[in-house]
């Protein structure tokens, strides 16, 4: 109970309804007519001053911003019965991108969208900057994670049936993440500019340009041109860490925003409990079906 | 005090001067809207003409490409003397400039032939790139046939699909000769008759009504005619 007295009293677990301790109120008096206490030591005062400073500063912030009230709610809400370690899939994503946002900050630090250049940037990200190799092979599997793991996430909200009512539109918004997350893939594909990724993008765009009527407006749009060209590497460059970033996070607040306002699902081999027969008619009905004969 | 008094600001009720009663309620006469509607409508017709100020440009930046035609480029690749009738041979040029050797491309030039081209003293150049996604194929002289690496798409000896994934034969290039020197041009794809047509990207039919569901862009250049 040490590490509960450093947590700010609004942001404490609330008491279960009922819970209250009717005792600690006749235990008030009982101090007072104790004998005065001694007053404490300067280091004592010094050391309660530090511990109470982030709770002060805490209840400063949270008395401007009554946040205490949301998060309370949202970190304390109830699971359903059932709740496994396949619902951390979705947490799991999230992270993942939270891994690919952070590294992508840093790799745009050495990074040159330039056709001329930005090869030989990723070489030197990956041959001479202190942990380059590192913090691009993070971003270059991590990739790779997030794929895996929001194709995983929506497959248990499918054979969960976390889908239905009244979550289709968190599933709709899912759906959307999971396009921009392989558009995120696809154009993150060109950006090291080697032979390997500049044909899978020649490929990619040719396979988006097979689409009827649209198509081949959609490749040109892509490649900023009728080939593909130094412009399309800057298009690519910020589709990649401007625009779909900013759409991945709007988004994820909103599916994130449903999930704490509707709550998750049971899984589906958690049965709903039976009601329990009101207390007088068990007993009225004792032995009988309430048209007088014996249960069989 | 009563609320109706009060409303009335203590003054008396009949000295108030006749007015007409609001029809309907909220409306004075003569009037289509409220002064709060109209204020409204004004204020979300500002927001929008502001926010499309903004907007606008900005697509109109990301999608002008479509409509950009760059400028027609000649290159040349050889004295005509270089190209048999017979075989291919394969030049490398530019096709997209500023961006090095990823710019260049491919194609096998050789003269027309007498057997199945209409103009024998034409040079004929077809590309590299695959119909069916892109890919590089290459002539393999012993089979007289094009093959590509990725997904097992074969031609013949003009181009004209006879296996695989594609779907039409390889584009071509416009050729001309200059000064004795073979110049190769614009890109453009073929149907499944080698007529010409507006270059396609790989995986688009071309003739008939493959015209329409794949419409020719206004980046690429007009076929030969």
């Amino acid at each position: 109970m040490k590490l509960d007295s450093l947590i700010p009293a609004p942001l404490r677990k609330p008491a279960k309804p009922g819970a209250g301790n009717g005792a600690k109120k006749d235990a008030a008096p009982a101090d007072l007519k104790a004998a005065p206490p001694e007053r404490p030591s300067d280091a004592k005062r010094l050391t309660d001053r530090a511990v109470e400073a982030p709770v002060d500063v805490l209840a400063w912030v949270d008395q401007r911003t009554a946040a205490s009230g949301f998060l309370t709610g949202m970190l304390y809400r109830k699971v359903p019965k059932g709740t496994n370690w396949f619902y951390t899939l979705g947490s799991a994503t999230l992270f993942a991108f939270i891994v690919q946002a952070v590294t992508g900050v840093f790799l745009a630090m050495f990074y040159t969208p330039s056709t001329t250049q930005a090869y030989a940037s990723i070489a030197h990200i990956n041959n001479d900057v202190f942990l380059g190799a590192f913090v691009h092979g993070m971003h270059k599997w991590g990739s790779s994670v997030m794929v895996i793991m929001i194709f995983l996430h929506m497959g248990r909200t499918f054979f969960f049936g976390a889908y239905k009512y009244p979550r289709e539109l968190n599933w709709v918004i899912g759906v959307v993440l999971l396009i921009l997350t392989m558009t995120m893939a696809f154009t993150g594909y060109l950006l090291p500019f080697d032979q390997r990724s500049f044909w899978a993008s020649v490929v990619g765009i040719n396979i988006n340009g097979t689409g009827p009527v649209v198509g081949p407006y959609l490749s040109d749009f892509l490649r900023a041109g009728p080939e593909l060209g130094a412009t399309t590497l800057s298009r690519f460059y910020a589709i990649h860490m401007l625009l779909l970033p900013g759409a991945i996070i709007a988004l994820i607040g909103a599916h994130m925003y449903l999930v704490v306002k509707l709550g998750t699902t049971s899984p589906p081999w958690v049965r709903a409990e039976k009601p329990k027969p009101a207390k007088p008619a068990t007993q009225l009905d004792a032995g009988t079906d309430g048209n007088g004969a014996s249960p069989s | 005090m009563s609320d109706e008094a009060d409303k009335q600001n203590g003054a008396e009720a009949a000295a108030r001067p006749e007015r007409p009663e609001a029809q309907p309620p909220g409306y004075f006469e003569g009037e289509s809207m409220t002064r709060r509607r109209a204020f409204t409508v004004a204020a979300q017709g500002l927001g929008g003409i502001a926010g499309a100020a903004i907007i606008l440009p900005a697509v109109g930046f990301a999608v002008a490409p479509i409509f950009h035609r760059g400028k027609e480029r000649w290159e040349g690749v050889g004295p005509v003397s270089d190209f048999v009738e017979d075989t291919y041979r394969q030049v490398v040029f530019t096709e997209t400039e500023g961006i090095g050797d990823a710019g260049k491309t491919t194609a096998y030039v050789r003269k027309g032939s007498e057997l199945f081209d209409e103009d024998p003293a034409s040079i004929v150049a077809v590309s590299n790139r695959c119909v069916h996604l892109g890919c590089p194929v290459r002539f393999v002289e012993a089979a007289g046939n094009f093959i590509c690496p990725c997904h097992g798409g074969v031609y013949d000896v003009q181009g004209k699909r006879i296996g695989g994934p594609p779907v039409r034969p390889l584009d071509q290039f416009q050729t001309r000769i200059r000064n004795g020197q073979v110049e190769v041009g614009p890109r453009y794809s073929v149907t499944s008759q080698l007529e010409p047509v507006r270059a396609r990207d790989p995986g688009e039919f071309t003739g008939g009504i493959w015209e329409y569901l794949y419409p020719p862009r206004p980046s690429t250049f007009p076929p030969p005619s």
